[in-house]
């Protein structure tokens, strides 16, 4: 995955390390980019992670065209303030065959972020695993709150 | 002995003899004794399906999603146009602008679609709004929910875009939408059960070839449809695999 560019607004940079052990320079704006009212945001991946299908509200979000985000890590959302254990947790729970819920600061391509309430399964196909479906919406304030403070203490 | 088919019951009630006539112009073009039962409410149509007394059904995403998981169902086709998608409705006057805005104890009137009441569930969530601290009050049509809205007896609505978009220009004057679902993703769909697979390409072609005569059309149109669209086993396990998101 290829490093970030640093967009032309005040911003923090961070290297991300991931699971598989690869990294990544990440720039971070703090801006935030409020959920977009009545919409979810869905996404595919294959057993890696590796992202092979989208709907228009996750490209919106994201700040990627649509062509730039097929094909790579979904940990290209990775934001720096989202504590490893979480990703951790997440990838146990869906690849024993469960369902993962949690709330989850996303990264933009212009160093902005957004929150949404994420859940995540595997989609089974004749009793295999073959790839997981992301389905996001939106979080109360209170709940995002509250997920801000526990990943602070988790970091 | 007749195959049993029946509908959702989500459609307009003015749709009734149009669905009798579809189902007449089905019968006739396949050559295969097809009974059409229309069932009152989202219980007594999962009764019937619980009884094995449904064959052939046209069904909203989550009824879709149990039959194809629970039944053995297939879904073979699904109207082409837009998805799925219901609004939050409040009277014109009401003080609440957003869903942050609501307060716990709000009313919500409602009717028994479940899809419909698990999607307006899900966008009270920024609110904090759950079963426990709201109260449903349940309605047997949307004009009834419209009226509770607008005598104040609700504090907000939910109901699917359809509905809304179908009631009178009067009544949504004095309505406002506080928000509308864009799932994108979710759709009813056309089903058949096991003892229908052997039909299953005759049926499937039916459907496809419809909107390629006047009469066919003119049913579509007649059902607020333009043309049946094919689905493939995939389609339908994704959104199976999106619903399991929402409803557990």
């Amino acid at each position: 995955m290829d490093d970030m560019v640093a967009s032309n607004e005040a911003c923090s940079a961070h290297l991300l390390t991931f699971a598989d052990g690869s990294r990544r320079q990440v720039y971070v704006t703090g801006v935030e980019t409020p959920y977009p009212r009545g919409k979810l945001i869905v996404s595919r991946t294959d057993t890696r992670g590796i992202i092979t299908q989208c709907n228009p509200s996750f490209v919106d979000m994201s700040g990627y065209p649509a062509a730039e985000l097929i094909g790579q890590p979904h940990c290209i959302l990775r934001h720096p303030d989202m504590p490893a254990a979480a990703f951790r947790d997440l990838w146990d729970t869906v690849q024993s065959g469960r369902q993962w819920n949690g709330y989850v600061k996303n990264l933009r391509k212009d160093g902005g972020h957004y929150w949404v309430y994420a859940t995540v399964v595997p989609n089974v196909r004749d009793g295999m695993i073959v790839g997981y479906t992301s389905v996001r919406r939106e979080p109360s304030r209170d709940k995002v709150a509250a997920a801000e403070a526990l990943y602070r203490e988790m970091r | 002995m007749a195959f049993n088919f029946t509908v959702s019951p989500s459609f307009p009630n003015e749709r009734i003899s149009d669905w009798y006539i579809f189902n007449t112009w089905m019968q006739r073009s396949l050559d295969l004794p097809i009974h059409l039962e229309l069932h009152n409410d989202f219980g007594a149509q999962r009764q019937a399906i619980a009884a094995g007394k449904v064959d052939m059904i046209y069904a909203n995403p989550f009824d879709a999603s149990l039959l194809v998981r629970e039944q053995g169902f297939r879904a073979i086709a699904r109207p082409e146009g837009k998805p799925d998608e219901m609004v939050i409705v409040v009277a014109a006057d009401s003080p609440t602008q957003a869903v942050p805005d609501l307060l716990a104890g709000s009313r919500i009137a409602c009717a028994d679609d479940p899809c419909v009441n698990t999607i307006g569930r899900i966008l009270l969530e920024p609110a904090n709004l759950d079963g426990n601290n709201t109260t449903e009050l349940r309605r047997e049509t949307y004009i009834q929910v419209a009226k509770a809205l607008l005598r104040g007896d609700a504090d907000l609505g939910f109901m699917p875009v359809e509905a809304f978009e179908n009631l009178s220009s009067l009544v949504r004057r004095d309505l406002r939408v506080l928000v509308a679902s864009q799932i994108q993703v979710i759709h009813h769909a056309f089903l058949i059960g096991p003892i229908l697979f052997e039909h299953a390409t005759a049926i499937t072609g039916l459907l496809l070839s419809m909107h390629q005569s006047d009469k066919g059309q003119a049913m579509l149109t007649a059902l607020g449809a333009q043309r049946w669209q094919a689905l493939e086993q995939e389609d339908v396990e994704f959104m199976i695999d999106i619903i399991s998101t929402l409803t557990t």
